[in-house]
């Protein structure tokens, strides 16, 4: 529909890949073919490391996320060192570089080495299918939302081998629940995800942009639910508030990260952020259009287009963090086999239907708009009857005490008055 | 499979260092998975010996020694101690004396509970934040103290027939500018927390005490009004001239730390309405009656009871005639109120237990003096 109008001069910033292609060319008269395929790959894959997830963990996760909270909870935030406190989280780093790590006697040690590093790797590999820009994704397979599925579910393992190698009941605690937490929320993020893959009839997170681009459209409009399936369940995975019982503090003091400190700490915490980060662009691919804007993106570079939705969709993790209170492991499983789950199977199953409704009725492409009027409706309906089921009532529950003037033994709850107690 | 999977409870430390703890407590917990089949507390790491170095020191001498056991309660502990000497010497404080008093205690109760509502969320998980605003109006209250007393925390500013000094120039001034904020940060509270769903379901039906229990186990404060029993000493009891003012005794429903939260809450306003009320009418007068500084009271025994932030704070001064008690003893809510933990804790989690020890609202230096 919005001819891209990005040309093939290296300097047209609009898209990276131009300069990418340069290198490429330039390298291919001195080296030798394979060998320069090797090289460029990793100079890409390094570059965006610097480019993109180093800057955006230190400057969104670390330090704005310290300072936005920091305002929230009317405090200044970091704001000594370098000015505004710019330098704060490479001070940081350069701190916990120089700290000891700890490993207690009684622990597992090879365990304990290793399981950093396996965290480290699946929050490289995440970023490896998500589209920056028309052409710029490292590896565009048909299938890179089970590659993505597969990926973010790796790190549980080496959160599992941290908690329990330290040979701490906490950490042992913080293990157990990260991995509960893991299976029950996995299986409705994919069935969310599912129905999303189901309604664009792609696989492919570069085919889902394209085809939000062509409606043009967002899926967040057509699909809340799904939208909403996905935020609490990657939040859940992720140990984001309110579902951050695998570090909570207030419970476990660091969950399976107790016995860490030093830089293999500063591993896990870099990497929590980066799971995120990827969480966020992964939203913002499927959910915000990725790098499209309704035709915006032939002017702005649609890599920045990106960047800054995947920026909005962390501030979302950022307020939910500085806002809510944390939920009970069991309320948490609860809540996602008793409400999550038949929610985003009932999603599967109207979006299969609206699918078939469109492609064997031949309608246009507008009709989209229609099914998402209908996913909204639906939605309210849905959560609506389900809060009946449960028989959930807000109405009818005190949040203020009741009042009485003289001193006096027992008061029974009146339940006539002023509602009944429950 | 001859062999069956072995399952067997482990014992775990929740403190002494523990962030939820809120000062050097230690609950030994078995725990079955997540579920806590027994509880044990263990007290004592604080100790200081107050009650014994008390008889040692004139009456006056004594009185930064309160201050420093409820050590986020100062003005309350100060007040309690003084008018059980004034009861054992029958000395009588004139009227402006006792409507600072007043202003002093309901400002600390504010403080106090700025303080314990602020943890209570922090330990239901709501990351730091309702601390911080919390805190930022408990801040400018101890800005209050500070400019009366000249210390923040540790006030010693009540004396033994009175307070220790007239209140500074502009101090009515500071106060009423602070009420409307404080108004404003509970209105937030309510909002943000108590009709906040997640709150709701971590705090309901979560450590309840029955009130057969909260009486049996003789709690007091708003453990024992959480429960639905109407007691406040300010009412049953008064003292300092409480009767004069008009306030309310909140009370909850089911006794769970969601009403001893709400509880809380409603106190927070109720101690503004007393503030206004006695900044409204403040009598003019010496601030204090002329006490010798070795004041020796006649020999006999007293016991004199305030209603604290925690509860019903008692000191029990025994004389015979010297100028240091005989007996110095004191009467801690937070220990009396935290004898229920192990029946509120047990047969729930280990994050309800945080619940359980956030709604008790403890403070350790009273429990172990």
């Amino acid at each position: 529909m919005f001819p891209l109008l990005v040309t093939d001069h290296w300097y047209d910033l609009r898209d990276l890949a131009n300069l990418y292609r340069v290198i490429l060319e330039g390298l291919d008269h001195i080296l030798p073919t394979g060998l320069v395929y090797v090289i460029t790959a990793l100079l890409g894959f390094i570059a965006f490391f610097v480019i993109f997830v180093l800057p955006s963990q230190l400057y969104v996760g670390v330090y704005g996320e310290r300072r936005l909270i920091g305002r929230m909870q009317a405090r200044q935030g970091p704001n000594r060192v370098g000015p505004l406190g710019l330098l704060q989280p490479i001070a940081d780093a350069l701190k916990l570089l120089q700290k000891e790590a700890l490993t207690p006697r009684s622990a597992d040690r090879t365990i304990m080495w290793i399981a950093p590093i396996l965290f480290v790797a699946p929050a490289i590999l995440i970023f490896a299918v998500i589209p920056f820009g028309p052409r710029m994704v490292f590896a565009d397979i048909p299938v890179s939302l089970m590659y993505f599925l597969a990926i973010s579910s790796l790190p549980v393992i080496a959160s599992f081998m941290a908690g329990w190698s330290s040979n701490n009941k906490y950490s042992l605690f913080g293990a157990m629940r990260i991995v509960a937490m893991s299976i029950s929320y996995e299986v409705p993020l994919v069935l969310g995800l599912l129905s999303v893959a189901v309604l664009s009839g792609t696989m492919s997170l570069q085919g889902m942009v394209i085809w939000q681009q062509d409606i043009p459209t967002w899926m967040i409009l057509i699909q809340p639910i799904a939208f909403a399936v996905y935020f609490i369940g990657v939040s859940a995975e992720l140990n984001r508030t309110p579902a951050d019982i695998a570090e909570a503090e207030s419970e476990i003091v660091a969950g399976y990260l107790t016995e860490y400190s030093g830089m293999r700490w500063g591993l896990f915490y870099g990497m929590d952020i980066a799971y995120a980060l990827g969480a966020s662009a992964f939203a913002a691919t499927v959910f915000f259009g990725g790098w499209s804007l309704f035709g915006l993106e032939q002017w702005i570079p649609p890599w920045l287009i990106f960047i800054l939705k995947t920026y909005l969709f962390y501030f979302l993790f950022i307020w939910t963090r500085a806002t809510l209170p944390r939920l009970r492991i069991d309320q948490l499983m609860s809540f996602s086999w008793k409400f999550l789950l038949p929610v985003a199977l009932f999603n599967l199953l109207i979006v299969a239907v609206e699918r078939l409704i469109w492609t064997s009725n031949d309608l246009p492409d507008a009709i989209v708009w229609a099914f998402g009027g209908v996913n909204i409706i639906l939605m309210v309906g849905i959560v609506f009857v389900w809060s009946k089921v449960f028989k959930y009532d807000p109405k009818n529950r005190p949040t203020k005490p009741r009042l009485v003037n003289e001193s006096g033994g027992y008061r029974p709850v009146d339940l006539g008055e002023g509602g009944s107690a429950s | 499979m001859s062999e069956v999977i072995k399952t067997e409870p482990f014992v775990m430390n929740i403190g002494p260092q523990h962030p939820s703890t809120h000062g050097v407590f230690r609950v030994k917990v078995t725990v079955d998975g997540e579920k806590i089949t027994d509880a044990e507390m263990i007290i004592g790491y604080l100790h200081r010996s107050m009650e014994k170095l008390a008889e040692e020191r004139t009456y006056t001498q004594n009185i930064p020694f309160t201050d420093r056991t409820d050590y986020l309660s100062s003005m309350s502990n100060n007040l309690g101690y003084c008018l059980a000497v004034e009861k054992l010497g029958n000395l009588s404080v004139p009227p402006r004396g006792q409507a600072i008093r007043v202003i002093m205690a309901e400002l600390q109760r504010l403080a106090s509970h700025c303080m314990g509502a602020g943890a209570f969320a922090n330990d239901t998980g709501a990351w730091q934040t309702p601390v911080m605003w919390f805190n930022r109006e408990r801040e400018r209250i101890l800005d209050i103290f500070e400019m009366t007393s000249g210390a923040r925390l540790t006030c010693n500013y009540m004396r033994i027939g009175g307070v220790a000094f007239e209140l500074r120039t502009g101090f009515e001034d500071a106060v009423r500018q602070l009420l409307p904020r404080l108004r404003q940060t509970i209105a937030d509270g309510q909002e943000l927390l108590a009709e906040n769903e997640i709150f709701i379901v971590r705090a309901r039906d979560v450590a309840v005490v029955s009130p057969e229990m909260a009486i049996g186990a003789s709690l007091t404060g708003p453990m024992l009004r959480g429960s639905g029993v109407a007691w406040d000493i300010r009412k049953a009891d008064p003292y300092s001239g409480y009767e004069k003012y008009d306030f309310q005794i909140p009370i909850g429903y089911k006794g769970d730390a969601y009403d001893r939260f709400t509880v809380r809450l409603e106190e927070m306003r109720q101690s503004i309405k007393i503030v206004e009320q006695a900044l409204d009418d403040l009598p003019g007068g010496p601030h204090s009656t002329e006490v010798p500084l070795a004041f020796r009271p006649p020999s006999g025994e007293a016991y004199a009871r305030i209603e604290s932030p925690r509860g019903e704070l008692g000191y029990y001064l025994v004389s015979d005639g010297g100028p240091s008690p005989f007996r110095f003893h004191i009467r801690p809510p937070s220990l009396i109120n935290l004898s229920v933990f192990k029946e509120m804790t047990v047969g729930g989690s280990i994050a309800d237990a945080i619940v359980a020890l956030g709604s008790v609202d403890i403070v350790v230096g009273e429990i172990d003096r």
